[in-house]
């Protein structure tokens, strides 16, 4: 299997205050989504505002990180190949992505996935997804760790 | 019906022959597609009176290039919008020209990335609110396209062979050009065998880079009587932005579902009135999703439409840029919008290749889109009527 090199994920984005919560979630492996208390609904991405109401009452709210592939591609001018996508959260929305940690030749649409926070080199964990399978989450955990170890070095 | 659009014309039109500008400046391409379009018009660079160009041009805004040409204006628009700006352009200049601002007005776009002439910005800006949340997944303008698709092959069993037709009709138009980049009639085989870039796009689903540009004016029906030119109408027109919309956007559609109704609504007209269209062409699915979002046919149906060169001057019944368009002929500056609307000028004025000219062709329209077809992009429609 073509496992893709999950770090660095560059360029990284800086903090502002509007998005430092969600920033701070990724980094202890958690997504959060912004919801609006006064239609109820969950926006993409996350704005102080409501877009869909312009309501300013907003909320984060922790998102299970689970959803399918709306629509991909395997960006094959890399090497190795790299996939992009668009996943709709199980709440609705679709955002962009990358789907990580399994063959690129073995992704399609609907197939269920789940969030996981590669680890940059400096700023914010930024969510990436991999297959929603026990083994391919575990998978990914030990290359995560290899690679941690491996820079301790 | 009320409409500003139906008293203005284009009364000059010009395409740059270039595709590769190793010896000009960029300030020389857009001072030789001025000169021609005006030169076109039977009228003078001192007649013009309005100026229109996008953020590609270099300088703030239109300023530093009016002054390099040295033109004087009352009226300018530096709206950008991506390839679909001359459209916009277009439409704006119309409002203008009737509303009593502008007489003439001259619409520009060149740029020149083959041969550089435009500094890369290194820096992403962040305040970009989205930004944070996509470029660290690091994907490019293709990838974009790409996705959308898939997406629309997964929806509606669309197939690879179906958008190489697209490029295949582009190919049989293209050998008639003599400044098309890509002369050489291409096959579906051919297509689907070269490289993949991003699935499903190949290399010859995508369009190619060219130097160069184009212009043309826009002039009041007063002067348009004046002028020993054909005479082109602008009939209708309609601008949209299609973004993510929170999360909620399906990307198997685009802006032209409200810019094509828009336009059609103004001129009075429906798809089937069309006898040429010149469609935005950056790559194979961003047509076949116009075509449907236009109405040209059903949603969902692009595949079938264009198949067994149903876009092909002479054998289909929609032919579409006959010019060899984007995917063959000419995308200067990584922009469609200018070229398109000079191909659908000339074939009103009879002016195109005659191999490739449609017969009676007395309406046309040119549809840009600008950016990203599967997150924000800029639409715009232009139906255009020879009088
Ligand atoms: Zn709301």
């Amino acid at each position: 299997m073509d496992v893709q090199t999950l770090t660095p994920l560059t360029p990284v984005p800086p903090v502002s205050p509007e998005t430092e919560a969600f920033w701070d979630a990724t980094a202890t492996d958690r997504l959060l989504v912004k919801f609006c208390n006064s239609c109820n609904k969950v926006h993409v991405y996350p704005r102080a505002h409501c877009p869909f109401c312009f309501s300013v009452d907003t909320e984060w709210r922790e998102s299970p990180g689970e959803g399918e592939i709306y629509s991909y591609t395997v960006i094959r001018r890399e090497t190795p190949p790299r996939v992009v996508a668009y996943v709709r959260l199980d709440e609705g929305v679709i955002l962009l992505t990358n789907i990580v940690g399994c063959d690129p030749n073995g992704v399609h649409i609907d197939q269920r996935v789940k969030a996981v926070f590669p680890r940059a080199e400096d700023g914010p964990c930024v969510p990436a997804f991999v297959p929603a399978s026990p083994t391919q989450e575990l998978a990914y955990r030990r290359e995560c760790q290899g690679a941690e170890s491996h820079e301790k070095d | 019906m009320g409409s500003v659009a139906q008293s203005v014309y284009i009364a000059g039109i010009y395409e740059h022959p270039t595709r590769k500008a190793v010896d000009k400046s960029l300030g020389q391409l857009y001072f030789e597609i001025a000169q021609g379009a005006v030169a076109d018009a039977g009228l003078s660079l001192s007649d013009v009176d309005a100026f229109y160009c996008d953020t590609d041009a270099p300088g703030f805004g239109p300023l530093s290039i009016i002054e390099y040409l040295g033109i004087e204006v009352r009226h300018y628009d530096s709206t950008d919008v991506g390839g679909s700006a001359p459209m916009v352009h277009l439409s704006h200049a119309a409002q203008a020209i009737a509303t009593g601002k502008c007489n003439v007005a001259l619409v520009t776009m060149a740029g020149k990335p083959r041969t550089g002439g435009r500094g890369l910005d290194t820096q992403p800006n962040w305040a970009v609110p989205e930004l944070a949340f996509e470029l660290p997944y690091a994907h490019g303008v293709v990838d974009q396209y790409a996705m959308s698709a898939m997406r629309h092959m997964y929806e509606f069993d669309t197939t690879a062979e179906q958008l190489a037709w697209i490029k295949v009709a582009a190919s049989h138009h293209a050998q008639h050009n003599p400044h098309a980049m890509l002369r050489d009639v291409v096959t579906v085989e051919q297509v689907l065998g070269s490289v993949m870039i991003a699935d499903p796009l190949h290399r010859l689903d995508c369009c190619v880079v060219s130097d160069g540009g184009g212009a043309f004016v826009v002039v009041s029906q007063e002067i348009a009587r004046q002028l020993k030119r054909p005479r082109v109408r602008l009939r209708g027109a309609g601008e949209a932005i299609r973004d993510l919309r929170g999360g909620t956007a399906d990307i198997t559609s685009s802006g032209a579902v409200v810019s094509g109704a828009t336009a059609f609504a103004e001129a009075g007209l429906k798809p089937s009135d069309i006898k040429y269209a010149s469609l935005y062409d950056s790559f194979t699915i961003t047509v076949l999703i116009q075509l449907e979002d236009l109405g040209f046919c059903k949603r969902g149906q692009g595949g079938a439409f264009v198949s067994d060169g149903k876009l092909i001057s002479g054998v289909g019944k929609l032919p579409i840029n006959t010019d060899g368009g984007g995917l063959c002929s000419n995308h200067p500056g990584n922009r469609g919008g200018m070229t398109k609307i000079l191909e659908a000028v000339r074939q009103l004025r009879e002016e195109a290749h005659p191999a490739v000219q449609v017969r009676n062709c007395d309406l046309a329209l040119a549809h840009g889109t600008g950016g990203w077809l599967a997150s924000r992009h800029g639409s715009a429609t232009v139906i255009l009527e020879r009088v």
